[in-house]
């Protein structure tokens, strides 16, 4: 009788010396939320083990029509950082911040670049009201974006650009040029060695080491495309996000959708996009891992082009796909672009 | 570059195949709708369309669990979701007192909700009605032949059915009392209607399928008031929105949906205000009736 209340009592203590361990361990890596996949592989890069991180629009999904969900929210409330990529991409993440309580600072992971400006034609689009939810949805948008925008925009005033704060301002696919995507990981290194100074030199030291990747794989970029003629370098995609891409190597990105994966074209747009194809004899079109191809194969079929295969523009593919990290999309992008370049 | 009547109202069906894709899917949902939305207006179900299109989300969503981003696997799936939810709240509103809008509101609103539920719990952000729901300029070859195919069964069907079901329109205790298989139209009308509605949505939206059905069965109603003349007459209102939007979509780059179901919405409107049945003109502005 006595061993076992002996046993007991000692299991009793495990289990309370267990108790209070667990969220000891928890407290010691830093609680980080990214909006986004590519987002969330970078500071996955630079916070190594030492950041738990939820990432809530994850690989394949597209942030431009997400719905947060409870689960979201609780991960924002527990969270010591959030990551957002800001210049208007997540529509949704101020309400959900507020929603969830979560009062910690926000790190606009965008912040300090040269921003390029939505194209009007674009950025006032007329969305697919076929959708009621969604119709709705974005009106939100471009309401709930303007605390982010106005950072922004004050940030951009030395760049002489405007600073109202109409809808869509920004194109926010910013990380589609790998200089940008290195002043997002400067931005993340800074912020996660302010919320957690013990491990301040962890974070530079792969942040420096992430950052030589993406340099050499930057100047890789430019060899390859260097190689084809300027007058070539011309490729479709079915939503406007590669424009940062097109200035950083020099390509021309034509879409027959504007920025959101939201809008809906219109047959004159479509038509024009057909006539400079069929003259400028344009071969490489793509499809993205995240939108509906049809309009792509409408496009192949009527200037008698092929579909090059897929590009991935806004969010990462799984874990076994060809874009699994950030670097992985950059590689598998450009070479999927030189091949129907150059067949 | 002058506009003559040529290069505005024929040259751009005879330079884009996108353009005569999207004229002849068009032409094909304005025969198959304009019957159907005149029932529907007739049997007062004029917002099934609108309930239907979120009816469709757990079908799809399981087409997207079992086949992935496949469109075919997705339709299949919404079709099912939607036979079903009509087939439950056409069954309700026979056998029990309640109504046939109520019923159907109960419905789809448990089908959304399902759906929602096994796209959060799956944890894909595809918005895949967004995937699903297409647009008219890019309708390729499969969607012409399932709109064109519909719309043939949808009028071989009502043409079987046809005047049996006008009876019961109008007055079902009648085709019960002399036991005809007044249940039995119901529900092939509502698999016609999911039909109509869920090709309609894969091949050209939400926003084309619905709208080319309610709004000239609407119109129609100032027009006419035999129930031939009323589809003839929806049908005409149809096309006519279908084509003229089309036109005003390549050029003045409007898109295309809003486009046509805007002009439709315009018929509509004026057709309210100076139809010659019933419309606010005919109401207030009696002239005929001094003359006669």
């Amino acid at each position: 009788m006595q061993t076992l209340s002996r046993c007991l009592f000692l299991a009793a203590l495990i289990s309370l010396a267990v108790l209070s361990a667990a969220p000891a361990m928890a407290a010691e890596r830093l609680k980080v939320v990214a909006t986004f996949s590519i987002l969330g592989d970078m500071v996955k890069n630079v916070g190594g083990d030492q950041v738990a991180l939820t990432t809530l629009v994850g690989a394949d999904g597209d942030a431009h029509v997400y719905k947060p969900t409870p689960a979201d929210a609780k991960a924002l409330a527990q969270a010591d950082l959030v990551m957002v990529n800001g210049l208007g991409f997540e529509g949704w993440i101020d309400r959900l911040i507020k929603a969830s309580g979560y009062k910690g600072p926000v790190i606009v992971a965008s912040q300090g670049i040269a921003a390029l400006k939505a194209e009007e034609e674009h950025a006032h689009e007329d969305k697919d009201h076929g959708h009621k939810e969604h119709g709705h949805k974005d009106h939100d948008h471009g309401k709930k974006d303007n605390d982010h925008d106005h950072d922004h925009a004050k940030k951009e005033e030395h760049h002489g650009q405007g600073h109202d704060h109409d809808h869509g301002e920004w194109d926010p696919h910013a990380w589609q040029n790998l200089a940008n995507g290195r002043a997002y990981v400067a931005n993340i290194a800074r912020a996660l060695a302010a919320a957690d100074p013990v491990h301040a030199d962890d974070y530079r030291r792969r942040a420096a080491a992430y950052d030589q990747k993406l340099a050499a794989l930057d100047k890789g970029i430019r060899e390859r495309l260097e190689s084809v003629p300027a007058d070539r370098r011309k490729v479709i995609t079915s939503h406007d996000a590669f424009r940062y891409f097109g200035t950083a190597y020099g390509m021309e990105f034509l879409a027959p959708v504007g920025l959101s994966t939201e809008s809906e074209p219109s047959a004159g747009e479509v038509a024009e996009l057909i006539r400079q194809m069929k003259k400028e004899n344009i071969r490489a079109l793509f499809v993205e891992n995240i939108t509906d191809p049809r309009l792509i194969e409408q496009l192949a079929r009527e200037a008698g082009a092929t579909i090059g295969g897929t590009l991935y523009s806004d969010s990462l593919s799984g874990t076994d796909g060809p874009a699994a990290t950030y670097l992985d999309m950059f590689r598998s992008n450009i070479g999927q672009i030189m091949k129907a370049l150059t067949s | 570059m002058t506009l003559d009547a040529y290069t505005t109202f024929i040259q751009p069906f005879t330079e884009f195949g996108f353009m005569r894709r999207a004229l002849v899917a068009c032409v094909a949902l304005s025969l198959g709708c304009g019957p159907v939305g005149v029932f529907l207006v007739l049997r007062r179900m004029s917002l099934v369309g609108d309930a239907l299109s979120h009816a469709v989300l757990p079908g799809a969503a399981i087409g997207f669990l079992i086949a992935g981003l496949s469109l075919a696997a997705m339709s299949l799936g919404g079709f099912i979701a939607g036979l079903i939810v009509a087939a439950l709240s056409g069954f309700v509103s026979r056998v029990t007192a309640q109504r046939e809008d109520a019923s159907f509101a109960a419905f789809y609103l448990i089908s959304l909700a399902l759906g929602v539920l096994i796209v959060s719990v799956k944890g894909s952000n595809v918005d895949l009605m967004h995937v699903l729901f297409g647009t008219v300029l890019a309708v390729d070859d499969a969607s012409l032949i399932l709109v064109a195919s519909i719309t043939t069964v949808t009028l071989f069907t009502l043409a079987v059915i046809g005047r049996g079901f006008v009876v019961e329109c109008f007055d079902p205790g009648f085709l019960r009392a002399v036991g005809g298989p007044g249940t039995a139209m119901h529900l092939a009308f509502l698999v016609l209607v999911v039909l109509n509605l869920v090709a309609g949505f894969h091949a050209l939206g939400t926003l084309m399928a619905v709208g080319l059905m309610m709004l000239p069965a609407a119109a129609a109603r100032f027009w006419a008031s035999q129930v031939t003349t009323l589809v003839l007459t929806s049908s005409t209102i149809a096309l006519l929105s279908g084509y003229a939007g089309l036109l005003l979509s390549y050029h003045v780059n409007l898109p295309s949906g809003p486009a046509i179901i805007l002009v439709a919405g315009g018929i509509y409107v004026l057709s309210v205000v100076a139809g010659p049945r019933d419309s606010l003109q005919a109401r207030f502005l009696p002239r005929r009736h001094f003359e006669a």
